[in-house]
């Protein structure tokens, strides 16, 4: 990592706060406000006691050589923050039955105050999230970083992106154009074909032989409550995971050890 | 890895962590300039690009273009390179299914302790292979068009049937073309190489009532038309008649 020196603030002197002067005294409205907030801080994590896990998360340390391929992985969570705050948002103009979701769909980008502007976030969130998530993978695979002792996070991971493919393919039908009806059609007929369970989970998905309204409402509970709790789930658990190990190094970089400490001293 | 090699790896990686820098505002400044570019470039695209909404969906109609998302195109296309009806669900189920189980186990069957790219030649050259695969996979799956015409003069066959049937051949491959039946099938010049089969010479090769109980009762991933043949059994006529003249005759 470069060194990262942020630069003081250009403040002009008469603007910088100066040193207390030791006889003046603390109190003045000015002076409590400055308190209060330690003050409120300090009140919440006597009874929680939180800040220990603050400094666990933040102050850990960052190896040696880590570069801007080790920001895909935040960058993929934050694309899912994108896609969990304009979903809510949709969520409150969408109705998940078939005879109205169309209608709602075409609502949000016609009448809603930036509706479209909204739906095309969702939308292309989600090609912006696959694309991360691959990268984000491809980094991982190729630096190794899936090996001892981060396997478990690596399963994590591949569970991650599985969910956020399905993610995909529930959230395709709910415009419930023409388009994401057939192309669901389809999807479902092609999981049919899946050996054992195949069947059977098709006709979870289309909540019986044949697709009907009651397809619409289970794509969107899938969409909207199964498979966002449980990639936030594993969010939790994949950085856990992530700060108790802590990001791997560059496979390339070896730690010297002090060129001192080899040399005999007289 | 045994333990002599976790141990090592642990103190090199402690001794590498201690050179580092904290996370807090280190890393953290570097993680927040690139969520804003993908925020930044997630809004663009929402300006630029914007959401369509097609036309609304409609079970009786046949006028659609079944195509997933971009990123599935890989999947959809392993079904148009995997011809043999008895290969696709190899093609549907099984390399997705296996290649989730490989991708599942991978620091269970890779434990070696060597993490450089280079000198891991195996891994390397699979993943890479695996980009490039699904690259190109995606790729054909972009440029493959979805036809909604067909460029098809009546044969000489149902000419000679008379005026009725070519009208009933013409109407038929009307049908044919807005059902998006060439997303997956071959006509002569026209539409996509797979995943179906070719139907030019279908007629000749199957009955025609053995055609209309196909079309209602589809072997998956090709979807039912029988509410077509509920509520517009005229139009679904046109279809199967149309389908049951292709007897390959041009090829003669």
């Amino acid at each position: 990592m470069p060194k990262l020196k942020l630069p003081a603030p250009p403040v002009p002197p008469a603007f910088k706060p100066k040193p207390r002067r030791p006889d003046e005294h603390q109190h003045t409205a000015i002076d409590h406000a400055k308190e209060g907030g330690i003050g409120a801080i300090g009140w919440v994590d006597e009874r929680m006691g939180a800040s220990g896990f603050g400094r666990w998360l933040m102050f850990r340390k960052v190896p040696k050589g880590t570069n801007w391929f080790y920001t895909l992985g935040s960058a993929t969570m934050f694309a899912f923050l994108n896609q969990a705050i304009t979903g809510v948002f949709l969520a409150m103009y969408y109705d998940p039955n078939a005879i109205n979701a169309y209608e709602s769909v075409r609502y949000i980008s016609n009448e809603a105050f930036l509706g479209e502007f909204v739906r095309g976030m969702h939308k292309w969130g989600s090609s912006v999230m696959v694309i991360l998530i691959f990268l984000h993978m491809a980094r991982t695979f190729f630096f190794g970083a899936y090996k001892y002792p981060r396997e478990l996070n690596w399963v994590i991971g591949v569970a991650l992106l599985i969910l956020t493919m399905a993610m995909s393919f529930t959230g395709y039908l709910l415009p419930f154009d023409q388009r994401s009806y057939w192309a669901t059609v389809v999807g479902v007929n092609i999981n049919g074909t899946g050996p054992l369970v195949g069947p059977y989970l098709s006709d979870f998905l289309r909540a019986g032989p044949d697709f009907t309204a009651t397809t619409l409402s289970r794509f969107y509970a899938i969409h909207m409550m199964l498979i966002p709790g449980a990639i936030a789930a594993l969010i939790g658990a994949h950085l856990y995971l992530v700060t108790k190990h802590g990001t791997t190094a560059p496979p390339w970089m070896k730690a010297e050890t002090d060129p001192d400490l080899r040399t005999e001293k007289e | 890895m045994n333990h002599r090699q976790k141990e090592e790896y642990l103190r090199e990686y402690s001794i590498l962590k201690n050179q580092g820098k904290p996370f807090w505002p280190y890393a953290v400044a570097k993680d927040g300039a690139m969520a804003a570019v993908v925020i930044g470039s997630i809004i663009l695209m929402s300006i630029v690009l914007g959401a369509e909404l097609g036309p609304k969906a409609d079970g009786t109609t046949t006028t659609y273009v079944p195509r997933p998302e971009w990123y599935f195109f890989f999947l959809f296309e392993l079904l148009r390179i995997i011809k043999p009806p008895e290969l696709v669900p190899l093609a549907t189920i099984g390399i997705p299914t296996i290649c989730m189980i490989l991708l599942f186990l991978l620091p269970f069957y890779d434990r070696g302790p060597e993490r450089r790219p280079e000198k891991r030649p195996i891994a390397t050259t699979a993943g890479i292979f695996t980009i490039v695969a699904m690259g190109y996979l995606t790729y054909l799956g972009a440029a493959a068009g979805s036809p909604n015409e067909i460029e098809m003069e009546p044969p000489p066959s149902v000419v000679a049937q008379g005026e009725q049937m070519v009208e009933q051949f013409e109407s038929g491959k009307q049908v044919v073309a807005q059902a998006g039946c060439l997303a997956c099938h071959k006509i002569g010049e026209n539409g996509n190489d797979g995943p179906g089969p070719h139907l030019d010479d279908i007629g000749a090769r199957v009955g025609r009532d053995a055609i209309a109980r196909t079309m209602v009762n589809p072997t998956a991933p090709m979807p039912s038309y029988a509410q077509l043949q509920e509520e517009n059994p005229e139009r679904f006529n046109n279809l199967v008649a149309f389908l049951s003249q292709l007897k390959g005759e041009e090829e003669e």
